[in-house]
C-alpha cells in the first residue's frame, strides 16, 4: 500500500504538470526581449537572451526592444534586426528618457510594450541592467519575475540556482500574466560568428509613446558614471578568466595577476577579500554578489574558495587553483591543483607559458 | 524623516546547506538562521543616517514565520528604535513582500526605504525593486554610497553597474538596496542586547494590511547542482602547463 502510494504520488504531479504544460503550449509564444546596446551594437548578453527566447518554443515569434536616443540607437538597432535569424522584429523606443536605462522609465515602457503586443514571456539577461528593470516592471504587470534562470525546460518551467549555486530549483509559472524572466547569459551561449551573420534583416518599427506614463518619471535623474578603463577582455564574457585573492597581500603584487593575464589573453578576476582590501576595483569580484562567469579556463591565486565565491565561477569548464594551503576549499573543485606559493608558481609561469595565439 | 528598513531572516552565510533527500527545499531545521547580510548592510545605513541627524526614527520590518522576531530583536540591538512583525506561516515570495511592504508604508510613512539588494537564500534581487514600482516611487539599487540633502529632499546614491559605478539622484521619498561595499555594519553590544528587549515589536497579519497572499510560482524541486567530477593535484608547473595544453587543450 505504501508503496502503492508512492507510486502515486510520483506519478500524479507528473501527469498533472503534463496537463499544465499542454494547455500552456495551446497559448501561442511571443516573447519580448529587453536589450542593451552601447556604442551602436547590441550587447553579448542581450543576443543571449535572445538565444534563450528562441529555446522556449520552436514556435515563438520574437521581438526585441531597444531604448535610447541619438543615432547610436538607430546603429544598434539595425544590429539587433540581423543579430539572430530568430528575431522577427525589432521596437524601438527613441527617447530622451531612456537615454540612461533608468528603471523607472524603462519599467514604464516594458508596461506599454507589453499591453500593445500580449507578450507571453519578457526576457533580459540577468546584468545590473535587467536585475534592477525586470522586477519594478513586473510589480506593475503584477506578476513575479523570475531571476537567473540557467535552463529551460518549457514554456512555463524553469531551473534556477538558490543559496549561492548550492542548490538548483526548478520553478513553474502558473499565472495568467505575462511571464518575467532574467537569464543568466553564461547558460545561454552565443556562438562568436553572430556579429557577421546577416542572413536575415528582420523589420524595425517604432514604439508610440505618446500614451507614455509619466508618473514615476523625472523623480530619478542620472548624475555620471564612472567605469574602468581596461584593455583586458570583459569578464563576463572572457574564455580565460585569472583571479587573485587576499594572498596577493598588495595591489603591486596583483599586477602579477594582470601580467599573467595579459600573457593569457584573459580578463582579471578577484575575490571579495582582494576587492575589500583595496588591490583592485569592485567590478572585477567574482561571485554571489560578484560576477558570474563561466569560462573555458578559470585560474585561481591565492583564493581559498569560499561558498560565495565558488557561486561566482563553479560552472567553468576547466579550473585550475594554486593556493599554499592543501586543505583549502578551491581543490575540491578544482580539475587541476598546485599546492605551492603563488609567488614562486606565477613567477615560473609567466616564464614557462607560450606565448598566447 | 522616518526610515523603515526591511530585515530577512536566512541560514546564515557560513552554513553549509544540505537539499533535503525528497527534493522538497533544503534542510532549515536545526541549522543556524541569521539576518540577511545585505538587510544588515541596509539597517547600518539607516542607523548612520538617524545618527547623523537627518532622520528621526529607524523601524525595522520583517515578514514570515515567527522566529522572524528574533531577526528584530537584533536589529534592535543594533540600534533600530521598534520592530514590525508581519507573521505569515508559509512561503513568501518577493511579490507578496513587495505587497505588504507597501501597506506597511502606507501606515508608516516613512521619507526612505532601505533593503537588501538580495537575500542569500533565495538569490532573487526583486523585492526593492518591485515595492519601489508599486509605491511608484524612485529606486537606488546595489548603492555603494548613499547621500541624503534634507533641504532639497533628494538622496544621492552611488550603484555598482557592471562596467562601474553610476551616481543617480532620486528625489525622496524613494528606495535603495544597498550592495556589499555600502558601509561595515556594527555588531550587537551586550547593554544594547538587553535593551533592545524592551523595545517594541508591533504584530500584524496580512489580513490587518489588506494584502492577500497568493502566488503564480510554485516550486516544483529543489535538487543539488551537478557534482564536478574529481580533479587532480599536480606536482609542478610544467606538469601543470603539459596538462591544460595536453590533455584539457586550453591554451
Amino acid at each position: 500500500m505504501a508503496a502503492f502510494r508512492a507510486f502515486r504520488k510520483r506519478i500524479v504531479p507528473s501527469f498533472k504538470s503534463r496537463i499544465f504544460a499542454s494547455s500552456f503550449n495551446s497559448r501561442s509564444i511571443s516573447t519580448l526581449v529587453l536589450a542593451e546596446h552601447e556604442g551602436g551594437a547590441i550587447k553579448p548578453q542581450s543576443v543571449s537572451a535572445v538565444k534563450a527566447a528562441s529555446s522556449l518554443s520552436d514556435e515563438n515569434s520574437i521581438s526585441l526592444l531597444l531604448a535610447g536616443s541619438g543615432p547610436a540607437l538607430h546603429e544598434a538597432a539595425a544590429n539587433a534586426a540581423s543579430c539572430d535569424p530568430s528575431v522577427s522584429q525589432v521596437l524601438v523606443a527613441d527617447s530622451e528618457k531612456f537615454s540612461h536605462h533608468l528603471a523607472e522609465p524603462w519599467a514604464r515602457l516594458i508596461h506599454l510594450v507589453q499591453q500593445k503586443g500580449g507578450y507571453s514571456h519578457v526576457i533580459t539577461a540577468s546584468g545590473s541592467f535587467g536585475k534592477n528593470i525586470l522586477p519594478r516592471a513586473a510589480a506593475l504587470l503584477d506578476v513575479s519575475p523570475i531571476t537567473d534562470v540557467i535552463e529551460i525546460s518549457d514554456s512555463h518551467l524553469f531551473v534556477r540556482p538558490i543559496y549561492a549555486g548550492n542548490a538548483l530549483c526548478t520553478v513553474r509559472y502558473t499565472g495568467a500574466g505575462p511571464c518575467l524572466l532574467s537569464i543568466r547569459s553564461t547558460s545561454f551561449p552565443v556562438s562568436p560568428i553572430w556579429a557577421d551573420s546577416k542572413s536575415n534583416e528582420a523589420p524595425i518599427s517604432q514604439v508610440d509613446l505618446s500614451t507614455f506614463g509619466e508618473d514615476s518619471v523625472g523623480k530619478s535623474r542620472y548624475v555620471k558614471h564612472t567605469s574602468q578603463d581596461t584593455e583586458r577582455p570583459d569578464l563576463g564574457n572572457a574564455r580565460v578568466v585569472v583571479t587573485g585573492g587576499r594572498a596577493l597581500k598588495s595591489a603591486e603584487n596583483f599586477k602579477m595577476i594582470e601580467k599573467l593575464a595579459e600573457k593569457l589573453g584573459a580578463a582579471v578576476g578577484a575575490t571579495r577579500a582582494a576587492v575589500d582590501a583595496g588591490y583592485v576595483p569592485n567590478e572585477l569580484q567574482v561571485g554571489q554578489t560578484g560576477k558570474i562567469v563561466a569560462p573555458e579556463l578559470y585560474l585561481a591565486f591565492g583564493v581559498s574558495g569560499a561558498i560565495q565565491h565558488l557561486a561566482g565561477m563553479r560552472d567553468s569548464k576547466y579550473i585550475v587553483a594554486v593556493n599554499k594551503d592543501a586543505d583549502a576549499p578551491i581543490f575540491q573543485v578544482a580539475d587541476y591543483g598546485l599546492v605551492g606559493d603563488i609567488f614562486e608558481v606565477i613567477p615560473e609561469l609567466l616564464e614557462k607559458l607560450p606565448e598566447k595565439k | 524623516m522616518k526610515i523603515m528598513v526591511s530585515l530577512k531572516r536566512v541560514v546564515d552565510y557560513a552554513v553549509k546547506i544540505r537539499v533535503k533527500p525528497d527534493k522538497s527545499g533544503v534542510e532549515t531545521q536545526n541549522v543556524k538562521m541569521s539576518m540577511n547580510p545585505f538587510c544588515e548592510i541596509a539597517l547600518e545605513e539607516a542607523l548612520r543616517i538617524k545618527e547623523s541627524g537627518m532622520a528621526s526614527e529607524v523601524v525595522a520590518v520583517s515578514m514570515g514565520l515567527k522566529q522572524c522576531v528574533d531577526t528584530l530583536r537584533t536589529g534592535l540591538a543594533m540600534g533600530a528604535d521598534r520592530g514590525i512583525h508581519v507573521e505569515t506561516d508559509g512561503p513568501l515570495y518577493p511579490l507578496s513582500v513587495a505587497k505588504l511592504l507597501r501597506a506597511l508604508v502606507k501606515v508608516e510613512k516613512p521619507g526612505l526605504l532601505i533593503l537588501g539588494k538580495q537575500a542569500i537564500d533565495d538569490d532573487c534581487n526583486q523585492t526593492g525593486q518591485m515595492v519601489a514600482g508599486l509605491l511608484n516611487w524612485p529606486q537606488g539599487t546595489f548603492a555603494s554610497k548613499v547621500v541624503l540633502d534634507k533641504e532639497k529632499q533628494v538622496v544621492t546614491v552611488d550603484r555598482e553597474v557592471d562596467g562601474g559605478l553610476e551616481t543617480l539622484c532620486l528625489d525622496l521619498p524613494a528606495v535603495i538596496t544597498t550592495d556589499l561595499r555600502l558601509n561595515q555594519p556594527r555588531y550587537a553590544t551586550l547593554p544594547n542586547i538587553m535593551k533592545a528587549k524592551s523595545k517594541v515589536i508591533k504584530k500584524y497579519t496580512p489580513q490587518d494590511l489588506n494584502v492577500e497572499l497568493k502566488s503564480d510560482i510554485e516550486q516544483v524541486q529543489v535538487t543539488e547542482p551537478p557534482k564536478r567530477k574529481a580533479g587532480v593535484l599536480v606536482s609542478s608547473v610544467d606538469e601543470l602547463i603539459d596538462k591544460l595544453k595536453n590533455e584539457a587543450h586550453v591554451i
